[in-house]
Parts: C-alpha cells; structure tokens; sequence
C-alpha cells in the first residue's frame, strides 16, 4: 500500500534545497487568483485574503470543513494580524485549483520532518522557501486537511503572514495617498489612521494596496499584542448547521439528476463473475446497470429506487484468494511474524536490546483491531460528465487533490475537470488522498450515463464494508528495571503494513531503547485514522508502561514522572491532569482512576479516567479530565471542543470498536453491530489547556491517542484486569 | 397514486411508491436536504422529524402511513424564529461536523416539547441519536440550559 505518509510529503522532500525564485504571490498570480475566485467589487490583495470596496474581508480556506472550526480559528489568525474589524470578516472554501494549492502544509510538515521552524530559515530565503513549497504544492496538487495540520501549518505559515502583509501593502496605499511615510500610520478596527487623525477604511484603500507586493515575512505581532489569537470567538459555520441550510456532499442538487446505488465485492479485490440485470429491468425509475470491475451500480431516478434494486440484484464475485481470510488467521500470522519472523531494526539508544542480556525480563503483547471511520455522512459523491468535461461535487480532505485523481480515473486533463468541494459530515481519515473509492465509482458511473448528473451513495454496510481500516497491529514489548524500579532498557516490536513509526519512540526517559519491525501484509485496506499511528502507539506504550510500575509497585504518576524529569512540557501537562482531577483521592469502591499521556502532532495531551466496574462486571466511564499543551490554543473553546470530541470518539473505540474479517470480508454492517459511544455513556469531561512555548500543535487529532490507556488502566485500578487487547467489550470482567 | 403529506404547514402530492421511505421522499422529491441520511435503519437518528409532534426516524418510516399528518422537518422548525434548542446550540457552540444535529435538534426538541425539565436519566434515555464528533457533553450543557431558563422564568 502507499505509505500513509506520502499524502503528506508526496514529493516534498526535494525542497529540502531551497530554490531561490520570486516572492510570495506575485502581482500576477493575485490577478489571476482575483480573476478566478473575485465577486465584483472584491479582489486578492494576498495569498488567501480578498477584500471588497464596502470593506468586507474573506478569508480563502484551503481546507475542507469536516467540523473542527478551523475556517473560523484560520479567519482569527489572518484578521489579527491585519487589524481586521472582525464583525467584517468572512470565510469561503478555496476553489479547487492549481493557483490555490496549500505550499503552507508542505512547508509545515518538510520542516517538521527536519525538526525546524520558519524562524530557522534566514529570512531573505522565506520568501524563496516559501515560493518552493507553493510549487511543490501545486505539483504534487496538494491542498489536503489532514494531519491535524490547518492551525499549526496554514494559519503560521500562511495566515499569519498573509494578513500581516496585507496589512503592509494598505498602509503603503495609504501613504502613497497622504504622500507621506509609512511609519506615519498605525491600523485598528479595519482602518489605517495617521498620525495627524485622517484615517481609511480598508475598503477604499483595497485596489490600490494591490499595485504593492506582499512581503513574504512581514513583522508578525507578538503573543501580548494578540486581539483575535488567543478568544473563542464564535464559530462562523455554526448557525448554518443548526438550521438543516449547510449543503454537504450528499445534498448536491442539480436539475434532472439521477442517483446510484453500488454493491461492491464483499471481499476486497474481488471481480465481478456473474450478474442477472433481467431482475431489476422492469423496476421503476432504473435507467442503467453499470458493471464495473469489482462492483456494480445501479442508476435510478431516485436514490430509494437505485438502492432497492440493487439489493435484488444478485451479483457474484469471485475471491480473489481471499475466500478463507478470517480475524483469526489475520491476528495468527501478526503473532507469528512478531515471534518468528523477520525483525526488521528501527532505532535504537544506549545499547539497544543488548540491555535485557542478563537482566529479568518483562515481556507483554498488546494488539488493536481494525477501526472503521463510520462518518455520519457516508461516503458519497455527485459527477456529470459531459462533451469531454467532468465536474465532480463532495466532501473530501483535499479539494485540489481530488481534481486531479477525478481527472486521472477520468483519463482528462486537469482543465476539464472542475471539482466542487463539499462540507463534510466528518472525516477523521475517511476521505483523504490515496482513499477516494467512492469518487472512483462516482466517475466511471457518470462516464456509463453522459450527459447525467448522477449521485452516487455509499449506503451504510457498503461504508462499513468498504472503508480504509485502521489497521490490526501487534506489539511485543520488553524491558527491564533497574534498582529504582525504572526501566533500563525498552524493546518494542510491532507489526506494520507501512514504513517504520517514529510515533513508536518513546519521550520517557530510558537510556537503553530498540525498536523493530515486522512486516505483515493483508488484502485488508488500511489508511489513516484520526491521530493515525499514535492511536495504536499511545495505547501500547502507555498500557506497558503502566504495567511496569505496576511491577515496580509504583503510582503509575509517580512512576511517570520520575520518567518526565528532562520533559517539561510533558511533566507539566501530566501535573495538571493529575491535578484537576484528584489524582490519590479516595474513590468508592470498585471505581478507578488511569492515566493516558501522548504525544500527537505537536500536542501533548494527558488525559485521566475514572471509571467504575460494577458488579455485573458492566464498565462505567464517569469522568475524564484532560490536560493540553498545544503550544498555545488559538481558539480555546474550539480547541476544548476537539479535546472532547476526542474522549468520545477514543471511548468508542476503546470500548466497542472492532472491524473483524470472515470469508475475507467485513462481518460488521451498521451501527448495531458497529457501537457508538452515545449521550447516556458520555462521562464528564473537563479539559485544562497548559500554555508553553512550543510551537502551536494539532487540535483534531492529539487528543484521541491517551483515551484508550487512561480507560483500560483505570480498569485495572478498579478492578486489577489488565486488557492487553482492545476492545474492551471483549473481556469479561469482574470486581475485586 | 399521489399521497398526500403535509410537510411544515404545506400541503404536498407526491406520486411515489406508498412505501417509500419518508426521507428519501423528503430529500429527493420535495428537496428537504437538512434531515440526513445516516444508516438507513432507524439505528442513529440523523434523519429525526417530527410527525404530529414526536420525533420520527424517517428513514424508516413509509410515507403512505405518514399521510395527512403534520411533519416538520428542520427546515421547518425555525423557519419563523429560531426554536429556543437551535438558539442554546448556537450558545453552547454544540454542532462539529453538524451532520447529526438536524436529528439531534428535532429529537431534543419533541423530547423537550413533553419533559420541558428532564432528569438525566430521562434524557439519557430519550436522545440515542449518535453524533460521531462526540458533542455528547455540550448537548447536555444547552438541554440543561433550556431547562433551567424555563425554570427561571417559571419562577419569575
């Protein structure tokens, strides 16, 4: 499979040379960007900001909403530095085109990978770099939301800077009016005012600030100055989302349009053999039975009628040598890899496994299962194609990206093709590039009827049949303790169907570490899931590290700290949590509190749970109480909002959440056999922000790797089960 | 043969099957898009409107047996003035992704229209709508808001 990394990086690691070249959105490229995406009356004056005569400001997203508030957290960050007047400020989706490609996320996360910030590149060459990262974006069609990434990455990178320079080139317009200095002038509440009291407003000034460049690092305002940064404003997609009006993908509406309904091969690469259209001929409203490779479609005039009659037919398909896959032989050959196979070396510290020689060893094995995404809104996606054009709407994580691999299955260029991107009813991983069936199945149908606008809907056992799993991983740890009970040395190998995880390598303090991989191939498709590789790793680091002051018979606090004393943001975070929610307190009987600590994306996160097992051995999650370090949160509510949203989406896989596999193909159907977490189990959840100085983190996705541990070691607390395999659902439990 | 419904206070004739499901005839034939298709099998409520006051799944619901009575949809809900559920979900900031909330408000709203000051017990047991972002916490915030601004001014 692709690495999960490529849709990140793509071809990105070639900019580690930086091109010198022109600046930041020249003057062109903001007349051809205000050509394209301009209302009358509006125009580019930067990357990303329009700003119309009456003085409204829009703020161009390069993102997709999937729900975490970052159209308005990104607003926030270009309108602060621009002194915006924010009852003025707006926010839309950038069209999905080249000139809109996001260089911001490439240069986030090529400089992540190097361990750098901007502030490490000169700041002659940011303008360079920046340019650089702009092309590579556009070459590897990059406009992707994704890695909890559109805060940290967009907003630094290109909001911030976006609106500082715009605020520049208005108040050159302004000087150049009054044929005065700049440095006469100071901006507030969406005006530039000079000293002498005569002051514009930014929408008079707007076509002239254009004939000046934006500056590629213009003066940023510090953390002090901060007016927008920092509040929780209220959300600008919300209102709309509370009266039914939002339009996602599978709400597009066009004149004559048809809907479609697909069966796709139960087992996957499975090819279509046999199928008998006579069955639905005769169906009301059927136009067309579309047979393609390995599923086929049925065209309707309205979507019950395409779903009802794809249901009677009866397709088969063959297994593609997969028929006898089951759970059991996926989980025997994660095992047998792990203790027979190949281990092949990652890292390694101080002397690696060589420690354990001689030492008395703790060895655990921890496993999680394959996790389907289960949006709400099912995968989906409307295409007309038409006279050798395709126009394709819906919700995806990558607008541009999506343009382009339509146009590829398509066999068009990209100017043919014109991609409407939709709000999304969540994504959590679903609908990022390299995980896009439903947009191939869209198009090959609309290509079977020419001339129809056809929208086609996973229904919900194709969505859950049918997925890019999180995948089954297997992990063997050992170690061993010193005098202190600490550890010396930490071996942990884990099975993959990707490159190596640095989201593996621990930030505890041990001086002897080694990490391996085994490599375990299933025809099951596997892709991101919300916090990606640290979902699996939080679980097992923090589960095994609890058993190990367990062993040493120490507070699993204490234990962590003493392992925390060279992690000050870590510690710090940790101490909150512990802090907040009691941490030593007496509970009733048979409750238990547990700790769970990550690393994700740039944030740290602990979270403490306190649960109950009754005496029916039934789980009760009572409440959790979680502590952050994002750096700095931009918008505290909404970050507190994703926090939350991360307890209940972890709790429900932690819980309940199990994709298994017989006959080669996915049992699980719906949400009956699918759990959700739901209101009457949802604990009370208090979340902490820690400030630092870091650089800012993720907000999406970080806090959903600690929910897992903190919940099964709280088990153990209350009630001394160590659950060594999720989901929990699994183990019967029983009170001490 | 047409069936006749009446969805927020107009009178429709709908010439479909008798038992087609009610939110695909809202959605496709009438153009309704804010109630949502989720499951198909009445499992998570995304498609929740109200019949005669109660909150329906409608997607598994035919639309002959909803005939000649009162449905709202979300669309008709606030369409004079925001319901006081919608405007506490605007206060408390409640919807993510938002998918789920037209259901979650129809269902919270009929729920409220009859336990105007539920226990929480009551409401766990009444709203099982599923919302995948998890806005478990902040529905509970804006349902407990509601009931004690009506207390207030009960009170008053």
């Amino acid at each position: 499979m692709i690495s999960r990394r490529k849709f990140l990086i793509g071809t990105a690691t070639a900019a580690g040379a930086l091109i010198v070249g022109y600046g930041l959105w020249p003057s062109r490229r903001l007349a051809r960007a205000t050509l394209l995406d301009a209302k009358s009356g509006e125009r580019f004056v930067a990357n990303w900001i329009k700003i119309a005569d009456d003085g409204t400001i829009t703020v161009v997203i390069p993102h997709c909403d999937m729900g975490t508030g970052i159209f308005t957290s990104l607003s926030q960050m270009a309108a602060d530095e621009l002194d915006a007047d924010w009852s003025r400020v707006r926010s839309e989706t950038a069209p999905a085109d080249p000139l809109f490609a996001n260089g911001s996320i490439v240069e986030g996360f090529v400089l992540e990978m190097r361990k750098m910030t901007r502030d490490s590149i000169p700041s002659v060459l940011q303008g360079a770099a920046g340019n650089t990262f702009r092309t590579l974006a556009e070459y590897a069609d990059v406009q992707v939301t994704g890695g909890s990434s559109a805060v940290r990455m967009t907003g630094v990178y290109g909001m911030r800077v976006a609106g500082a320079a715009v605020r520049e080139m208005l108040i050159k317009a302004a000087a150049a009016r009054m044929n005065v200095q700049p440095n006469e002038f100071h901006t507030e509440m969406s005006r530039v005012i000079h000293t002498s009291g005569k002051s514009f407003g930014y929408g008079e000034l707007a076509a002239e600030a254009v004939n000046y460049s934006p500056s590629s690092n213009p003066e940023l305002k510090s953390k002090s100055d901060f007016k927008f940064i920092g509040e929780s404003v209220a959300r600008f997609d919300i209102p709309s989302k509370v009266n039914g009006s939002t339009k996602y993908g599978v709400d597009t509406q066009l004149p004559d349009m048809c809907y479609a309904a697909i069966r796709i091969s139960p087992v996957f690469g499975g090819k279509l053999t046999l199928l008998n259209e006579e069955s639905v001929a005769h169906v009301r409203g059927v136009k067309k039975v579309v047979k393609l490779d390995d599923a086929v479609v049925v065209v309707a005039d309205r979507f019950w009628r395409a779903s009802n009659a794809v249901g009677k037919l009866e397709p088969v398909f063959d297994h593609g040598g997969n028929g006898a896959v089951t759970s059991k032989t996926i989980r025997d050959r994660h095992s047998s890899a792990l203790q027979h196979g190949k281990i092949k070396q990652d890292m390694k510290t101080g002397s690696g496994a060589d420690a354990l020689n001689n030492a008395a060893i703790i060895e655990r094995f921890y496993n999680v299962p394959y996790l389907a995404h289960a949006p709400m809104e099912p995968a989906n996606a409307t295409a007309l194609y038409e006279d050798g054009r395709l126009e394709v709407w819906s919700g995806t994580q990558d607008g541009l990206g999506s343009r382009a691999f339509c146009a590829k299955t398509a066999g068009l260029k990209l100017n043919k093709v014109t991609f409407n991107l939709m709000p999304s009813g969540g994504g959590f991983g679903r609908r990022i590039p390299g995980y896009w069936n439903f947009l191939t199945y869209a198009v090959k149908t609309a290509m079977a009827v020419p001339g129809v606008p056809v929208k086609l809907i996973f229904d919900r056992q194709q969505e859950m049949q049918h997925d890019y799993y999180r995948p089954n991983v297997t992990s063997r740890f050992r170690a061993a303790l010193g005098q202190d009970g600490l550890p010396t040395a930490w071996v942990h190998d884990y099975t993959t169907d990707d490159a190596p995880n640095p989201e593996a390598h621990i930030f505890y303090s041990v001086p002897n570490q080694a990490y391996g991989t085994a490599r375990v191939d299933v025809h099951v498709p596997t892709g991101p899931w919300r916090s990606v590789e640290t979902s699996w790793h939080g679980f097992f680091i923090e589960s095994f590290v609890d058993e190990l002051a367990h062993e040493a018979k120490r507070d699993p606090f204490d234990y962590r700290r003493a392992l925390l004393q060279s992690k000050p943001r870590h510690l710090g975070t940790l101490n909150l949590a512990a802090e907040k929610a009691g941490w030593g307190s007496p509970l009733p009987a048979g409750r238990g509190r547990g700790i769970g600590i990550s690393e994700c994306f740039g944030t740290i996160v602990a979270h403490i749970a306190e649960v109950e097992v009754n005496g029916k051995g039934q789980v009760k999650v009572h409440r959790f109480t979680t502590a952050a370090d994002p750096g700095f949160a931009v918008n505290p509510d909404g970050f507190k909002a994703q926090m939350q949203s991360a307890v209940v989406f972890g709790l429900t896989a932690a819980l309940y959440g199990e994709i298994t596999i017989d006959k080669g193909a996915v049992v699980q159907e719906n949400f009956p056999d699918y759990q959700m977490l739901r209101l009457a189990e949802c604990p009370a959840i208090e979340v902490y922000v820690h400030e630092s100085d870091a650089p800012l983190g993720g907000a999406g996705e970080p806090g959903v790797p600690p929910v897992a541990p903190a919940l099964t070691n709280a088990i153990f607390a209350a009630c001394g089960t160590r659950i060594r395999e999720l989901p929990v659902k699994n183990h019967p439990l029983t009170r001490l | 043969m047409a069936i006749r419904l009446k969805v927020n206070g107009t009178i429709q004739d709908v010439d479909v099957e008798p038992d087609a499901p009610l939110l695909w005839v809202l959605r496709d034939e009438l153009g309704l898009t804010g109630t949502k298709f989720g499951c198909g099998i009445a499992a998570c409520g995304a498609c929740t409107v109200h019949v005669n006051g109660k909150a329906v799944r409608s997607c598994g619901v035919s639309v002959e047996s909803v005939a000649n009575r009162e449905i709202t949809t979300i669309e008709g809900l606030g369409a004079k003035a925001l319901n006081p559920v919608q405007q506490a979900w605007i206060e408390h900031q409640v919807p993510q992704c938002g998918y789920c909330q037209s259901g979650m408000i129809m269902a919270v709203s009929a729920f409220l229209a009859t336990n105007p000051n539920p226990t929480e017990e009551q409401l766990d047991g009444a709203i099982t709508n599923i919302c995948r972002c998890g806005t478990y916490a902040r529905i509970r915030d804006a349902v407990h808001s509601l009931s004690t601004a009506k207390q207030a001014k009960g009170a008053s």
